[in-house]
């Protein structure tokens, strides 16, 4: 999944990194549109084996947007501001 | 007197309104950063869309219920970025979780203002990245400037879909199509009685149209069958039929759904208030009276956790439920307000009702998933499984209602709870049952009504 940056995107760019990589991202993303606009394609496995999700409802409802962030655990990435220097990996 | 109000929606923040206005200090609880509800949400700090662009032909209501908002902060305890996860009855207290710690707030009194959420029908495909609900590519847009993909198919039916096909477009996104599972002729029957609210379906035609005039395809009556990806890269194409029974393929790297939207009342259910089914609206809905009030006492309902109404009829619920609150507190009321409002309110259940008539849920359709498809997307169930469930010939019986599906199954036992394959499985087990969705039952709530982290658990759960 690729979100699309389509407007109000002139924000100052920030860093954070997911799953070992050092991404960009600009103030103001939630996490699910820093790692989603970015490269990173997906959020999490399935614990069932039915392969990647990338959310769905998008309003902290469905809870399929899970992240692990460093130092504080599971967050839903459709919820949860990206700030400058976390740690993300995949739930 | 210790008042609540939980929400801070066009409900929400009506109610308060009213309550600040009477001489009260509630606590005013919001589980986002912000307020305004998912309708009237606003953009981090840092955006610089103005309402025109964010809210279109209601950036005037927006704007009006920000400042609203922003004034009563204030003369409330405002306890935003707050989630609400359960609801005491015996002492009364509200169970929050704030930045990671829980506390527990008494009250008398309590208005919920919880809101509603996309209504969804599971279709082979739906779990892959790149499908999202209506509502969800439309809070893509709003709050963050963003298309789900760069060509989007819209799927599903109701006044949502025009919308969000129409905000896309005005954005520059790439609209695939706009795919509406109501048959044409369902919709100009009903559109007898629409005009109670001219206004509000003159902007439905005005949506149609621009989208057409566009040369954006857009069918009705069709009957979506598969959205086609991989896990990796996501969606590829939506498989659909079109009302001629021809089968058509759709190039799209995203899928937007939503068939109407259900009422969030977790908090009221887990307060011992009833909840029924619906059938104009096909949806449960927690009772109540007119004002809001409902059989237990001090509790209080208003927006579209109380019954689908949309954003109009929140504000005017808000309003009234404080009334309600006032009135039975034997505190000042302002009957005039509550006149006028419960009449304007009257005159727009005509039109929602004219409304459900246009876009009725596709029952059907949910009912004859493939069983391959997964229904429950938090724990992976098939509708296959759920079908298993209804038989006599199984380990334990059939299943004669949802709850005891679940307990066989797993279905709706996952972290959203049944939120959003609740009313779908209902259908599936109804029909293979052969009995009416009514008697099938709802998916009962439970606390905490959203995931805790296990840290923040209280003493008492941890030692059990």
């Amino acid at each position: 999944m690729r979100l699309v940056r389509l407007v109000d995107q002139d924000r100052p760019e920030i860093r954070f990194t997911f799953e070992g990589q050092e991404c960009a991202a600009r103030a103001g993303d939630t996490l699910l549109t820093a790692i989603l606009a970015g490269e990173g394609s997906f959020l999490r496995r399935s614990e069932f084996g039915d392969g990647p999700r990338a959310g769905f409802c998008l309003m902290g409802a469905c809870q399929d947007c899970r992240v692990v962030v460093e130092g504080r655990g599971p967050v839903r990435a459709c919820v949860t501001e990206c700030l400058p220097g976390l740690v993300v990996r995949r739930a | 007197m210790r008042v609540a109000v939980v929400g801070a929606g066009p409900a929400g923040v009506r109610a308060v309104e009213q309550l600040v206005r009477a001489g009260l200090r509630p606590l005013w609880i919001d589980e986002a950063p912000d307020g305004g509800g998912r309708i009237y949400q606003r953009p981090p700090a840092g955006f610089a869309r103005e309402a025109r662009a964010l809210y279109g032909l209601e950036a005037p209501k927006a704007r009006a219920l920000h400042a609203a908002l922003d004034a009563l902060k204030p003369a409330a305890d405002w306890q935003p970025d707050t989630l609400v996860w359960d609801i005491g009855a015996d002492p009364r207290e509200l169970h929050t979780l704030h930045e990671g710690q829980v506390a527990a707030h008494g009250f008398d009194a309590a208005i919920l203002c919880t809101g509603a959420m996309d209504r969804v029908v599971p279709l082979p495909g739906w779990t892959l990245p790149g499908v999202t609900t209506l509502g969800g590519a439309q809070i893509a847009l709003k709050a963050q400037g963003c298309a789900i993909g760069r060509c989007v198919a819209l799927l599903g039916s109701g006044p949502l879909l025009w919308l969000v096909a129409y905000q896309y477009m005005k954005a520059g996104a790439t609209v695939a199509a706009v795919l509406d599972t109501t048959p044409f002729a369902t919709k100009a029957r009903a559109l007898a009685g629409l005009p109670h609210d001219p206004a509000t379906l003159a902007k439905g035609l005005y949506y149609v149209a621009r989208l057409r005039a566009a040369g954006i395809l857009v069918a009705e009556g069709v009957t979506p069958l598969a959205i086609e990806g991989d896990g990796e890269r996501g969606v590829s194409a939506l498989r659909w039929r079109d009302a001629k029974g021809r089968e058509r393929w759709l190039d799209c790297d995203a899928v937007g759904l939503g068939w109407g939207v259900r009422p969030e009342p977790q908090l009221a259910d887990l307060a011992g208030v009833p909840i029924r089914f619906d059938a104009v609206q096909h949806n449960w809905v927690p009772q109540r009276d007119a004002m809001g009030r409902t059989p237990v006492r001090g509790i209080y309902l208003a927006g579209d956790a109380a019954g689908i109404g949309g954003a109009d009829v929140a504000e005017m619920a808000g309003a009234c439920a404080a009334q309600a609150l006032l009135a039975d507190a034997v505190l000042p009321v302002d009957a005039a307000l509550t006149g006028r409002l419960q009449r304007r309110l009257q005159r727009q259940a005509r039109f929602r009702a004219a409304l459900e008539r246009a876009f009725p849920f596709p029952a059907r359709l949910a009912a004859a998933m493939p069983d391959e498809t997964i229904l429950c997307r938090c724990e992976a169930v098939t509708a296959g499984e759920l079908r298993a469930a209804a038989e006599p010939e199984g380990p334990h019986g059939a299943a004669p209602e949802v709850n005891r599906a679940k307990a066989f199954t797993r279905i709706g036992m996952g972290r959203c709870q049944g939120r959003v394959c609740g009313m779908a499985a209902a259908e599936v087990l109804a029909a293979r049952l052969g009995c009416d969705v009514a008697e099938i039952g709802r998916l009962r709530g439970q606390a905490p009504v959203k995931p805790l982290p296990l840290s923040a658990a209280p003493e008492r759960e941890a030692a059990a």
